[in-house]
This record gives C-alpha cells, structure tokens and sequence, in this order.
C-alpha cells in the first residue's frame, strides 16, 4: 500500500471513543450508497507493496529512542526488530511509495467517500500478529485487502463509514505478520465556537386546550390542581379524565403550595442551554397528596433531602415566562 | 513466570506525553502526517494540538508488556482500540492485568489512561521467558 498515509492516516480531532460507535440496524437496509462501498469489500488495498528499506539497524534504534524501550533484545549482533514496529516498515514516509502497491481499488473507495463529505480520518483499531521475528537485512514485502466497509456510523468525531483492511507482510519472501487496520472516513461534527452562544433562553411549556387552565394559574400565581367533580378525586398533572372514574366532568382547586420532597435527582451532565448544572430537580407531594415535578431551588443540592418541606415560589424566569418552584421552608434544613 | 495466574495486575507505566514524544513517535514509525508535528495545521483540521499516532501508542504498549515479562518474552500479537487522544502535556499510565494463561503464553489486558478518559484499551498476546527461549 502506497499511500500508507491515507491507509493508516489519523485525522485530526481524534477524541474519546471514536472506535465505538452506535451500532443500529443499518446493516439490514443497505443504501445504494453503502451497497457501492460494500463492492469494494475483498479488493486489494495493496498489491506486492515493497518496504522502503530492509529492516535495520539505525531504525530500530531511533524507535527504541523514542518508545524509550531499552530491551536489550532489540539491540546488539542477535537484534530482532520490535515486532510492533511490524507496520513502519511499510510506510511510505514523506516521499510515499510514488504509486508502486497502491490499488486503483483502494483510491476509488476513497474518493467515493470524500465525494459524500467524508473527508477526515482517524486511525481507530490496529491489530498485530507476529508469525516470525524481523531481523536486521530482511526485506519487507506485502499485500492488503479492503476486508469491510461499515454502514454509516455516528462517532464523538463525526459520522461516517469504518473501513477495515488487513494486511499480509512478508520478509525475505516469507509471512512475517499479519497487520488489521480499522480507520473512521467522517465527517467531522461542527465544533460550536466556545464562549459565542448567544445566551438560551429556558424552553417554553407546551400548553394545549388540556393543560391551558394550570398554565393560566401560574400566570396569576396560583397553583391549581384538578378536582373530579364526580368522585372528587384530585389530579396533576393536568388531564381530560378522571383516573379514578373516568369522568370527564372537573373544577380546579388552588393548592396551598405547601409539599415536601418525596423524591429528587440532581441534574449534573450534560449541560443543557439555558440550565446551569448542578440543580435539583425535585417531585413534590403537594399537602393535598398530588405529586408534581419542579426545580427545588435556594438549597445546595447536596443537602436536598427527601421529606424535606418545601412550599411553591413563582419564579419569573424572564419577561414572558412564569414557573412554579419550590423552596425549602425555612427551618426545616437538618 | 510460571507463578502467573490470571488476573493479577502488571506494575503501571507512566508515560509523560511530552510533545517531544509525539513527534518522535511519528518520525521514528515514519508517520509524516501533519497532525503529528505540525501544531498550527492539527488546529486548522479541528485538533486542539498535535496528537500521538496510533504506531507510537502500539510500541508503547508492545515495550509495557516486555518490559513487565522481560527481554525473554516475545510479543506474539497486539490488539488496541483508540479512545481519547494523547495530546502534549498529559500523562499517560498503562496499566495491565494479566487475562489467561495458557501453557507459556499470557494474555494481557492493557488500558491506557490518559487526563481526559482511555487513550488506548488492548488485549496483547506474549510468550513467555521458557516458551520463547532462544
């Protein structure tokens, strides 16, 4: 493989896991597009690729330098080549290999994929075998092959297709190791310019014919609570049926806005606009014994308990938006 | 090394990320490409910093294993997966735990970790001092 470079390229913005990907269904719909790029499975990504140098003496050294690995095995008259050095040995360098191994085959699937916007790459897996030691004076050859092309995945990086080739070297003519490649072609997720949000402004209720009435409460500070006029059983959150009788027929009854904590999370990660981690996120049993959910505010998060009394506070979140929210009652802190 | 039983754990290896590293790494396994050297264009293709190549991260996890076993042992075959980037300035600490072993070979679970999460994460297949004698 010439061009080695594409082949065992990393692009750039590697990041965590970009080795694992979520692995839907798409192996069951193939797009035409995945369906061409599965054509180039099994074709050669090298053909009688040729190492630059034998395997030497002064490169062992400078990879031994640099790995800061003294293994008196790698040194001396008897010197074997750091087995993980399998894959230098086929590198093309700064010059490349000028054509020589590369396939035609290996090229088009490439260009394929940039042609779709995935032009980035990264080096996700590689996977080693050493059938015999690489010794001073051996002269390196080899062949790959496209083994697969993955569906599209989604990864941290970007999305894009896994292309996996392995690799067959020989030296002095004989099998020396086995060499799998696995690289993500992506497209690389749009990085959000750090600092120049534009401040989010806190996400809207949806308000609908069966919710309109508690929304029109908050609005003038009263936390209403609907009562079955049948059976008189209370309900929130607010719904067109009774769960107890099924009638359709209800009032409202304001809530004294007098709860405690009955249970709670505290929201650390992710981030989301507009919220600023860590807050609590409280379910109320309000006094009349509906529970609803809202921010428990004005505790540190690590002293929220449950069973904690707390009463409701209308908060102005900004100018057009008013949220119940419930504050320990003063006192009840242990 | 007959003593070695699975699942005991290999000494750490901590490796100081340097920038000096990274680019040695790509030169000695003569990785030329730019993310490796080149700060200025590494940033331009989205990178915060040049990054260490994946062959370099290879040999290091090839020298932890010997150099756990010792000049004897040879390394038959090395598996890693990539996760966060090793980029100048952090530390990286390998660690090992030996997985099974099976007449004189071993096999070795590697992680290496690095300040934002696993860089690298591998399994390495090494014969062991009598098997590999000679």
């Amino acid at each position: 493989m010439s061009g080695t470079r594409e082949i065992r390229a990393e692009g750039a913005q590697s990041s965590p896991s970009a080795g694992q990907s979520t692995d839907a269904a798409e192996e069951r719909e193939l797009t035409p597009f995945l369906r061409e790029l599965k054509t180039y499975e099994g074709r050669p990504a090298a053909e009688a690729g040729v190492g630059k140098d034998p395997v030497n003496e002064p490169m062992i050294r400078h990879w031994c330098e640099a790995m800061g690995d003294a293994n008196p095995a790698y040194e001396g008259p008897d010197a074997v080549a750091p087995p993980t050095m399998l894959q230098a040995w086929t590198m093309g360098g700064l010059s490349g290999h000028g054509g020589a191994g590369r396939s035609a085959a290996y090229d088009a699937l490439f260009g394929l994929l940039d042609g779709a916007g995935f032009t980035s790459v990264v080096a996700t897996d590689c996977e080693q075998e050493y059938l015999r030691p690489l010794r001073p004076g051996d002269a390196i050859t080899f062949d790959a092959v496209i083994e697969s092309v993955s569906a599209q995945k989604t990864t941290k990086l970007g999305t894009g297709h896994f292309v996996t080739t392995r690799m067959d070297v020989q030296a002095n003519g004989e099998p020396a190791g086995t060499h799998r490649f696995r690289i993500l072609k992506y497209a690389p997720a749009q990085r959000r310019p750090r600092g120049k949000q534009p401040q989010r402004t806190r996400p809207r209720p949806v308000i609908n014919r069966d919710n309109a009435g508690f929304w029109a409460g908050v609005e003038q500070r009263r936390l209403l609570v609907q009562r079955c006029t049948d059976c008189a059983t209370l309900r929130f959150p607010w719904l067109p049926g009774c769960n107890g009788c099924g009638s359709e027929h209800w009032d409202t009854v304001e809530a004294s806005g007098e709860g405690t904590v009955y249970s709670y999370v505290v929201m650390h990660h992710p981030p989301f606009p507009a919220f600023d981690p860590p807050y609590a996120v409280g379910l109320v049993e309000l006094a009349e014994g509906v529970r609803m959910i809202s921010n428990v505010v004005g505790t540190p998060t690590d002293e929220v308990r449950i069973g904690m009394p707390v009463r409701v506070e209308f908060q102005q979140v900004d100018e057009e938006l008013v949220l119940p929210v419930f504050r320990a009652v003063p006192g009840s802190i242990a | 090394m007959t003593h070695l039983r699975a699942g005991e754990a290999l000494p750490p290896l901590e490796i100081p990320v340097t920038r000096t590293l990274i680019v040695a790494g790509a030169l000695a396994s003569r990785d030329y490409q730019d993310v490796h050297h080149d700060a200025e264009l590494a940033k331009e293709k989205g990178s915060p910093d040049i990054f260490m190549n994946i062959l370099t991260t290879n040999g290091l996890v090839g020298r932890y294993v010997t150099d756990c076993f010792g000049p004897e042992a040879v390394l038959r075959k090395v598996k890693i997966r990539l996760g966060a980037p090793n980029y100048p300035g952090d530390t990286m600490v390998l660690t090992g735990t030996v997985a099974e072993v099976e007449g004189g070979t071993a096999r070795v679970d590697v992680v290496g970790a690095n300040g934002l999460g696993k860089h690298v994460t591998g399994t390495v297949t090494v014969a062991l001092a009598e098997e590999a004698g000679a």
